[in-house]
């Protein structure tokens, strides 16, 4: 598999296999901590930054693991990255790290890095899957921004609310107040929005998907087509 | 001489779709009376509003799905689920409410399903939940009833001031009240009988309006049951449910009384949610010991989630959980097939 290339790569993580609208992993943090934009970047990032540490660690040791050993050892290394994210978010972003609370721990158990872990990094070199990690991750943190403004938005009438958790203190005013006087859609920030919304970006990812297959079917369709049977009557224009 | 052959079976049913559509909406309309008699004209715009917007909100996810409008929209389902949600909805409401509540019930939870027949939850009661976790003080202000009815009555909203407070024009005030359940949930001192005599809104048993507008729609429902548009086996086994769990906890009407079994029969949604809500063929149990266990079971929920939950009316969440619930009580309930000996497993 060492002839895998990067575009594919960014490819699969981005769009074609991303980890959380189409593998549907993680669903965990996806769902619990998208209430707004900002607890999505923090979540975000620390699973990204978790995914490429533990991605690089996995194949830097994967001649050396038997496949009795294989996962336990995947998965100390995936515990020993949360915990130095948890301990660097403990120190320069607390309040964020209060609030995330016992969702940071559990992205030991989050199934997109010990599936990348088990289906990438154990089989490909370094630098690939150093790579497959971070941009497995960056496709994860994209869904969950997306998801974190819709429900932000639709739940509270404004958009990037306490910014300054994570960017300091000027980003206190970066708050947008899309709709004044705005009754609180409370169902949108609760657990049962955090389903609706997923589903609907779910079943916009697929729309996208039928149109793009369709207009290469279309475009194919296009293309002159040869005939194949060899004229014998009537005139060659 | 009768030249077109038809074969067996002969007997035709003669209830379509629309029809028992139909039949069903005209059952609501003693209910809907004794709540516009008792609250004013507010619950007929709620249903006036929601009525449209069902329909336009149908219309537009069948154009969208491009499935025959004319047809779908004729066999009046979204109109039973607009009507239901009117009812269920605090009189007057505000109209941005009923457009975000007929919205979320026809898009999200019928036609995102597949549309008629394929919803997994009642759209209407599924709106209401959403409504009330989002908007827990629209959704619980509730006009006060007036016992002398609604003509010539000033506190009570006419039919133009009904219509003015749900588009939030003018300066109509409804006057608003707890309902007996809520205040009987508050209650913590004072035994039945003292709270009765402290609060007039309880009325004869059940609460002013409430009593009656319960009543009827237990006469719609026995109506209903008459045409037999649904059988008796789940209204039945949930009221039986409700008023034995009642009559458990009523504790000889002291402080810490739930309340008397003709209390929780008659105040609150029950009656409309037993006889036009547990009955929804769709999303109910199938088989008639099926129903048994469906209605009974969200008879008791209502009676949980009234004494010991958040919320004072329970009617909407019960009905949403057991909807999770009747494929698995269908799995366990399935009617043995006629001719068919009991299986091995069973016979042992």
């Amino acid at each position: 598999m060492s002839d895998i290339s990067y575009r594919d790569i960014s490819l699969n993580g981005l769009w074609k296999n991303n980890p959380a609208i189409v593998q549907l992993l993680g669903l965990c943090p996806l769902l619990a901590v998208t209430g707004s934009v900002i607890n999505a970047i923090g979540m975000g990032l620390a699973t990204t930054l978790v995914l490429t540490v533990s991605n690089s660690c996995v194949a830097m040791i994967r001649n050396f693991t038997t496949d009795a050993i294989r996962l336990p050892s995947f998965v100390m290394i995936i515990a020993a990255a949360v915990t130095c994210i948890e301990l660097l978010m403990q120190a320069f972003a607390y309040e964020l790290f209060t609030i995330l609370g016992i969702f940071l721990p559990l992205i030991t158990t989050n199934c997109v890095i010990l599936g990348r872990a088990d289906a990438f990094a154990s089989k490909n070199s370094l630098l690939p899957s150093m790579w497959d990690g971070f941009i497995m991750g960056v496709g994860f943190t994209g869904v969950l921004i997306l998801l974190g403004a819709i429900r932000e938005v639709v739940g509270t009438g404004a958009i990037f609310a306490n910014m300054d958790l994570l960017f300091g203190a000027g980003a206190a005013n970066w708050k947008i107040t899309l709709f004044a006087d705005y009754k609180n859609v409370l169902v949108a920030i609760l657990p049962p929005g955090a389903f609706i919304f997923t589903g609907l970006i779910i079943a916009m990812k697929n729309m996208i998907d039928g149109q793009i297959k369709k207009r290469e079917a279309a475009k194919k369709a296009d293309e002159p087509t040869v005939s194949r049977r060899v004229r014998v009557t009537g005139n060659i224009s | 001489m009768a030249l077109l052959k038809i074969s067996s079976p002969h007997a035709h049913g003669p209830m379509s779709t629309a029809k028992v559509m139909r039949l069903v909406i005209l059952a609501t309309l003693p209910g809907i009376l004794a709540l516009t008699w008792f609250f004013g004209f507010g619950t007929l715009s709620n249903i006036l509003w929601a009525s449209i917007s069902a329909l336009a909100f149908e219309a537009l996810a069948l154009k969208f799905r491009s499935r025959p409008i004319g047809f779908y929209l004729n066999d009046c389902s979204a109109l039973v689920t607009a009507v239901l949600l009117g009812i269920a909805l605090p009189p007057a409401s505000p109209i941005w409410l009923i457009l975000v509540g007929t919205g979320f019930a026809i898009l999200i939870c019928k036609q995102l399903y597949g549309g008629m027949g394929y919803n997994p939850f009642n759209p209407a009661m599924a709106a209401y939940v959403m409504l009330l976790i989002s908007f827990p003080v629209e959704m619980t202000t509730w006009l006060q009833p007036f016992d002398g009815g609604v003509m010539g009555n000033s506190a009570l909203l006419g039919p133009i001031e009904a219509l003015q407070h749900s588009l939030g024009l003018g300066s109509v005030d409804a006057v608003t009240a707890a309902t007996p359940l809520d205040i009987l949930k508050q209650n913590s001192s004072a035994t039945l009988a003292e709270l009765w005599q402290q609060t007039p809104q309880f009325g004869q048993y059940a609460g002013i309006g409430w009593e009656w507008a319960n009543a009827g729609f237990l006469l719609g429902g026995a109506y209903l049951l008459y045409r037999r548009v649904f059988t008796w086996h789940a209204p039945l086994s949930m009221l039986i449910a409700l008023s034995v769990m009642a009559a458990l906890f009523y504790d000889g009407g002291s402080s810490n009384s739930g309340g008397s079994p003709l209390f929780h029969l008659f105040s609150g949604a029950t009656m409309l949610g037993a006889f036009f809500i547990v009955t929804d063929p769709v999303t109910s149990a199938v088989s008639n010991r099926g129903r048994v266990v469906y209605g009974a079971l969200i008879g008791i929920l209502v009676y949980l989630i009234r004494s010991w939950g958040n919320y004072p009316d329970a009617i909407a969440f019960s009905v949403m959980l057991m909807n999770f619930a009747a494929p698995l009580i269908d799995h366990y309930t399935q009617p043995r097939t006629y001719g068919h000996k009991k299986s091995a497993k069973e016979s042992n």
